[in-house]
């Protein structure tokens, strides 16, 4: 049987924060009870064309999916369960924000099977969490952290963000000592990037953003201070300890199988790259006109790209880089049959001319060729 | 039309400042005259290009014949020959003027005189026609015409008491302007029964046709078989075709003679061959002598026109080959650049001139172009006694080599209101300009002469002129000569490489400022590499500027959420599509947007 992970999108929030450009909004309730039904009923429909799959990860993401009532996440949990196969102990995560949940959130959450949480901090710093727009403080994320544990969580992430207008060196290492201190399973940290459409966006010139050497300094310090502790960086922007890196994530680099369900969720299964409406209308429109068509599994899909033997190798490369392991020459002969000398002879041997890859059996990015990473995957594109 | 009373025809062009109503005039001319119905007229008949449309120019001259029935029954056929209004067309005009026996001058009512007003007016004065002014716009709140024709008496000295008060845009005062050109334009003269000699004022290319060429019989006759002369060219053609300009086409007829403004066709193949201000005779029974006042026009302005994709290069030669074909003065041979491949140098009358063609090149052509820097003809007095026309800097010969060197000077006159002369006067010194004389034209205005180094002018110096002025001075200008200067080649090193299509020709008290300026603008062109990136300026191979790019420290860690790979995808590809538009100089990538960004240091 194929694996296949599942990601399920709630995209409903208390409110923007002011870097976020992902698809989310905030809702009123009558809003979430019907989108609640409309994703129960893309499950029921969708799952028959998974029959040879076995689903060994579901990501709830958002948005923030614990603004749901934890009996809501358990009825779709629930409805996942019923009509997917799933292997023996899946790896299931919610992301949660603090001060969206209770203990009894966290234990019905729990006892319905979600075995790790991503919570999601960005910062230890007040005045920094003020300026991103989030709607909690530090005491409030401890309050969380604490009951997440006492409700039996041992696989905990925790999200954070530098280059944040404002922050230091001071304030950032603050940070990141006060959350090492915790001993989180993983740690994500990402770079604040301005995306179009953000508040941030709109008012960068009235912010004081770190500048290039600041940020970098930033950059450098969370691996420094996070593999100081035992945390492996085993992509560009997350961090395990032994034993504890996301499945789910790596599922996305390693271009396995993957279904989004929800609102503007993106999927790949068997190279085929597709993704779900991303307007409530038109998402509840085809969630009725699906209703039914057994046989049509096109109907759920969006955007759909059927990937090229070319394209799959730029993918392969791309994807594969953003793991510190590396692709694997062996692994990229055995899918496409050929040399990956072939294909990106020359790539490789000028990228590592300019101290952007070391290769042997696996390639993968200097340090160097993580900064500028972009640079690096484009490189690998064809024609 | 067999018979043409010569005392019934008008031939009459219209002078105006750039504005002040000069098309939309002869647009209500047609109208009134009748020829054409209200329907059939666009907008500005006369100008039929889309570019000259947009720019509100005329860019080539265009002529309409149109007849009228005057108020003393008579009918008169008015020939109105319409005249480019840019200083880069000035021998243009002067060959349309030629073409005329009067001028109407059209004043706006409320701007009164500007300098180009006075310039066109002299040089229809020089052409000795007879000129009446108009006053045009009366119905503006601001205008004041009473004012507006004493500074013409004042001014140009010709009567305007009873110049006609108009506003062609409404209609108002139309009719009294026909009149007026019946009565104050004179008939032409000369003999039908003379050998033939006609002016060439102008000439398109039809692909049908060949070369259809506008002219002014001025003595003869000219029919289908005679055997036409160019002077000045020495080519000859056998006559296919006559006729006259209907509004927006060609009307053949049998014959033209002495007065008559028409066209005749005889399958030439090339614009070349029937230049602007040459007179046309006929081989058999050619006249004595050639009308005066040809002259080979020259291009003034130069630069480097190379494909944004090196791999359109024969397109862009057979679109300036085609834009030749309608355009004498455009010259261009090919070039090579280093950094930027195949190419042309190409000549033009003016900035303005460089700029159309540009345009059409981009839209008509649909080519993505890169345009170095325009530079003037620089002469290069060798120290072998060798004298060398320069038109690309890379040419310049080594210093050792160099006696001395000179450079195109321009006489020009700033028509500007007294409140900015100080401004004015201060733009020109820092040009470089020679101050020769201020005038009053009235108590608050005042007309200042200069010379001025041409390459000073080409770049920005109307747009300077005209913010430090708040839009109110006006310029014109005229080639006076050469003159002795001391001038150094600028050149740009990229990662101590020196590119060539960069270079440039400047006077050496300007170069460091220059020099300066332009490290500043390409180092926010010039993307960040793997590695620093010094950028200088040097002269003679001693660095006056330096600036520096520096390594590229990192690119986006984008947080590639939910498993959205196609549009990370979209991102990488955005990327290395912006590599494909470099250029490569050494294992530096330029973008294209460089190397035009510095032709517009003065924004800021």
């Amino acid at each position: 049987m194929r694996e296949l992970s599942l990601y399920v999108h709630i995209p409903f929030c208390m409110q923007k924060c002011r870097y976020c450009d992902f698809l989310s909004y905030k809702a009123s309730e009558q809003d979430k009870k019907e989108y609640v039904e409309l994703l129960l009923k893309e499950i029921e429909q969708q799952a028959p064309f998974y029959a040879e799959h076995q689903v060994i990860s579901v990501f709830f993401g958002g948005g923030t999916p614990s603004v749901l009532d934890e009996k809501v996440i358990e009825k779709i949990l629930c409805k996942l369960k019923k009509s997917f196969s799933f292997v023996a102990n899946p790896e299931i995560t919610i992301e949660v924000n603090p001060g969206t949940v209770t203990e009894e959130k966290l234990q019905i959450y729990f006892a319905a099977g979600i075995n790790r949480l991503s919570i999601g901090l960005q910062s230890a710093n007040d005045e920094e969490l003020r300026c991103l727009g989030r709607i909690h403080d530090y005491q409030t994320f401890l309050e969380t952290y604490e009951l997440a544990r006492k409700s039996g969580f041992r696989n905990i992430n925790i999200d954070l963000m530098s280059a944040i207008p404002g922050q230091s060196e001071q304030s950032y290492r603050e940070t990141l000592s006060k959350v090492l201190a915790l001993q989180p399973e993983h740690i994500s940290a990402y770079s604040l990037i301005l995306e179009e459409g953000t508040w941030f966006f709109d008012h960068q010139k009235e912010l004081d953003f770190p500048t290039e050497d600041e940020d970098r300094i930033l950059y450098e310090l969370t691996g420094q201070m996070l593999s100081d502790k035992g945390y492996h960086r085993y992509e560009i922007s997350n961090y395990a300890r032994e034993g504890y890196e996301c499945l789910h994530n790596k599922v996305y680099w390693k271009r396995g199988d993957y279904l989004g369900l929800g609102l503007g969720a993106a999927s790949m299964v068997e190279e085929v790259r597709f993704s779900n409406k991303d307007t409530m209308e038109e998402y509840r429109e085809m969630i009725d006109n699906c209703a039914g068509k057994q046989n049509s599994r096109t109907c759920f899909r969006e955007n759909i790209e059927y990937l090229t033997r070319e394209e799959q190798m730029e993918e392969f490369m791309f994807l594969g880089l953003r793991l510190t392991q590396g692709v694997s020459r062996q692994e990229f002969e055995h899918k496409f049959g050929v040399n990956i000398e072939e294909i990106y002879g020359e790539v490789l041997t000028k990228l590592q001319q300019e101290g952007l890859l070391l290769t042997d059996e696996y390639i993968r990015l200097t340090p160097y060729g993580m900064d500028i990473s972009n640079y690096v995957m484009s490189q690998f594109l064809l024609n | 039309m067999a018979v043409v009373d010569q005392s019934k025809i008008r031939n009459f062009c219209i002078v105006a400042h750039i504005d002040h109503g000069k098309s939309t005039l002869a647009d209500r001319i047609i109208e009134k005259t009748g020829l054409l119905t209200s329907r059939e007229m666009q907008a500005q008949v006369l100008d039929n290009m889309d570019l000259e449309r947009e720019r509100g120019i005329t860019i080539k001259a265009q002529t309409v014949r149109t007849v009228y029935q005057a108020k003393d029954g008579q009918e008169y056929i008015f020939n109105l020959i319409d005249t480019p209004g840019h200083v880069d067309f000035n021998y243009e005009v002067s060959r349309s003027l030629a073409a005329c026996d009067g001028a109407i001058l059209v004043v706006d009512a409320a701007q009164g005189i500007e300098a180009q007003t006075l310039a066109n007016v002299y040089l229809a004065l020089d052409h000795d026609l007879d000129v009446f002014p108009v006053i045009n716009k009366i119905d503006l709140p601001s205008a004041d015409p009473e004012r507006v024709k004493n500074e013409i008496e004042d001014v140009i000295g010709i009567e305007a008491q009873d110049a006609p008060l108009i506003s062609a845009k409404n209609g108002i005062g139309i009719e009294e302007v026909l009149e007026a050109i019946v009565e104050k334009i004179p008939a032409p003269t000369g003999c039908a029964d003379n050998p033939l000699q006609a002016l060439i004022f102008d000439s398109v290319y039809d692909s049908y046709k060949g070369v259809i060429v506008f002219c002014r019989i001025m003595e003869g006759r000219i029919s289908k078989g005679t055997q036409a002369k160019m002077m000045a060219t020495g080519a000859t053609a056998e006559v296919v075709e006559v006729g006259y300009f209907g509004a927006g086409q060609f009307i053949p007829c049998d014959e033209l003679s002495a007065g008559m403004v028409g066209y005749f066709t005889a399958s030439i193949k090339n614009v070349k061959d029937t230049a602007v201000g040459d007179t046309v005779t006929d081989l058999k029974h050619p006249c004595a002598e050639p009308l005066p006042g040809y002259k080979k026009v020259n291009s003034m302005v130069y630069c480097g026109m190379y494909p944004a994709d090196g791999a359109k290069y024969p397109d862009l030669r057979d679109a300036l080959e085609k834009l030749q074909l309608n355009d004498a003065s455009l010259n261009y041979e090919p070039e090579t650049s280093i950094a930027l491949g195949f190419g042309f140098r190409c000549g033009f009358l003016g900035l303005l001139h460089l700029e159309i063609i540009q345009e059409r090149l981009e839209r008509e052509y649909n080519l993505d172009l890169v345009t170095t820097a325009p530079g003037v003809i620089y002469r290069v007095h060798k120290t072998n006694g060798e004298m060398i026309e320069l038109t690309n800097p890379s040419n310049l010969p080594d210093p050792s080599e160099i006696d001395y060197m000179e450079e195109p000077i321009v006489s020009a006159e700033i028509m500007v209101t007294t409140e900015f002369i100080g401004p004015i006067m201060q733009l020109c010194q820092e040009r470089r300009g020679r101050y020769i004389s201020t005038e009053y034209i009235e108590a608050t205005r005042a007309l200042l002469k200069y010379d001025l180094p041409l390459n000073e002018i080409i770049y920005d110096f109307f747009d300077a002129l005209k913010s430090r002025s708040r839009g109110y001075a006006s310029f014109d200008y005229e080639m006076k000569g050469y003159e002795e200067s001391k001038l150094v080649k600028l050149d740009i090193l990229i990662n101590k490489e020196e590119v060539d299509a960069l270079s440039f020709i400047v006077h050496a008290d300007s170069a460091y400022e220059r020099g300066r300026r332009m490290c500043e603008k390409l180092k926010d062109e010039i993307p960040r590499h793997l590695f620093e990136i010094p950028i200088q300026a040097a002269v003679g191979g001693k660095v006056i500027a330096r600036e520096t790019v520096r390594a590229m420290r990192k690119d986006v860690l984008a947080k590639c959420y939910g498993g959205d790979i196609t549009r990370k995808k979209k991102l990488l590809e955005k990327q290395k599509e912006g590599k494909k538009r470099m250029r490569q100089v050494g294992n530096v990538e330029i973008p294209q947007s460089a190397f035009m960004s510095v032709l517009k240091l003065d924004e800021n």
